[in-house]
């Protein structure tokens, strides 16, 4: 950022794009990740619902993307977006870029996110810049479902069979590692919040901390301890599995730009 | 895994009203489950705003083969439509 930002000033767009990007790269990548279990899920139930969460998370990129593309003001629309840029220029997570794995990571993953994203969105309802606050509000309402969904399936899952709970933990150990950056501020993060177009993350982090020590208390799993925190993921530094699935989910734009049916 | 799962009744209640109808069924560990499933399974079009889970073996169903002496008495029983009154336009449906 230039200039420290004074609370009667709008955001330059730079830093609102950069922020909504954020936003809808999450969902973006999220949806993709979920979407590799349609037909694949451990139950007939389980395939309809994560196909639901992932058609919620496309709907909400769509919204965030279009929303980012227009406060970059370049002509490039939400598809242009999502599927003309490269890894270095997705700023998601790096939790929600990380591996299905097996059922066990992909809910844990899911619940990890969950519990971070629908506080997130509420927050970011009372935002002082409307269009943020009405697609948030919007979002929430899934958000909360997909919340309610993922904390019951870990807490069944960790308080299930040996077998369950070990898987549950194994996953939780894995992506422990990456839960630190959705509430390590940056400076656009900063820059929003002191005008409250988004939320200040130290008050994310006690509200996630709490939510997901309750449920890994109840769901009989350990929680690790908080070591070194892998980050960069909000400023395009990816880890190398990104590359890979935006291989896949761009291929047909890339091989046919402009393509429509 | 899903066999270890027990079956459910599935009822929604529409948007416009009505009681719960029966929908279908579907699996779960449990009834909190059964209800999250059903919403994702059967109300994906916003067919619903009220669902109830019942255990499939919670239900008690009468026997196909009892059906002559259950339901064929009131075939002959025509007195029993309220076909032969007037009803009032202002009423509506019944």
């Amino acid at each position: 950022m230039d200039a420290p930002p004074h609370a009667n000033r709008t955001h330059s767009n730079d830093a609102l794009f950069a922020y909504t990007l954020r936003l809808g790269d999450n969902c973006l990548v999220l949806a993709q990740r979920l979407s590799a279990w349609v037909g694949h899920a451990p139950a007939l139930e389980e395939d309809i619902a994560v196909a639901n969460v992932a058609l919620d998370m496309v709907g909400q990129a769509q919204l965030w993307l279009a929303l980012a593309a227009d406060l970059e003001g370049q002509g490039r629309n939400a598809d242009d977006l999502a599927y003309g840029r490269d890894a270095g220029a997705f700023r998601n997570l790096l939790l929600v870029e990380q591996p299905n794995g097996d059922y066990a990571k992909t809910l844990m993953r899911q619940f990890l996110f969950d519990a971070w994203h629908h506080p997130m969105l509420v927050a970011l309802a009372a935002s002082s810049e409307t269009r943020i606050a009405e697609i948030a509000a919007k979002a929430a309402k899934e958000a909360a479902y997909h919340l309610t969904r993922s904390r019951d399936l870990v807490v069944s899952l960790g308080d299930g069979t040996g077998e369950s709970h070990d898987r549950m933990q194994a996953a939780l150990a894995t992506l422990w590692p990456y839960t630190g950056e959705m509430v390590l501020a940056d400076p656009v993060d900063e820059a929003l919040a002191v005008t409250g177009a988004a939320p200040d993350l130290a008050t994310l982090a006690a509200i996630w901390s709490d939510a997901v020590g309750a449920t890994l208390t109840e769901a009989t799993l350990v929680r690790p301890a908080d070591g070194y925190a892998q980050r960069g993921g909000k400023q395009g530094v990816h880890s190398e599995h990104l590359g890979y699935m935006l291989a896949e989910m761009q291929f047909v734009q890339r091989a046919y730009p402009g393509g429509t049916w | 895994m899903m066999s270890e799962w027990p079956l459910w009744e599935i009822f929604i209640r529409g948007q416009h009203g009505g009681s719960h109808r029966h929908v279908g069924s579907l699996h779960a560990p449990d009834a909190e489950k059964a209800i999250l499933n059903a919403r994702d399974v059967y109300t994906r079009r916003n067919e619903g705003v009220s669902i109830w889970a019942v255990r499939a073996g919670d239900i008690t169903a009468s026997a196909p083969g009892d059906k002559g002496p259950l339901f064929e008495p009131s075939n002959s029983k025509v007195y029993r439509h309220p076909t032969f009154f007037d009803i009032p336009d202002d009423v509506g449906a019944m």
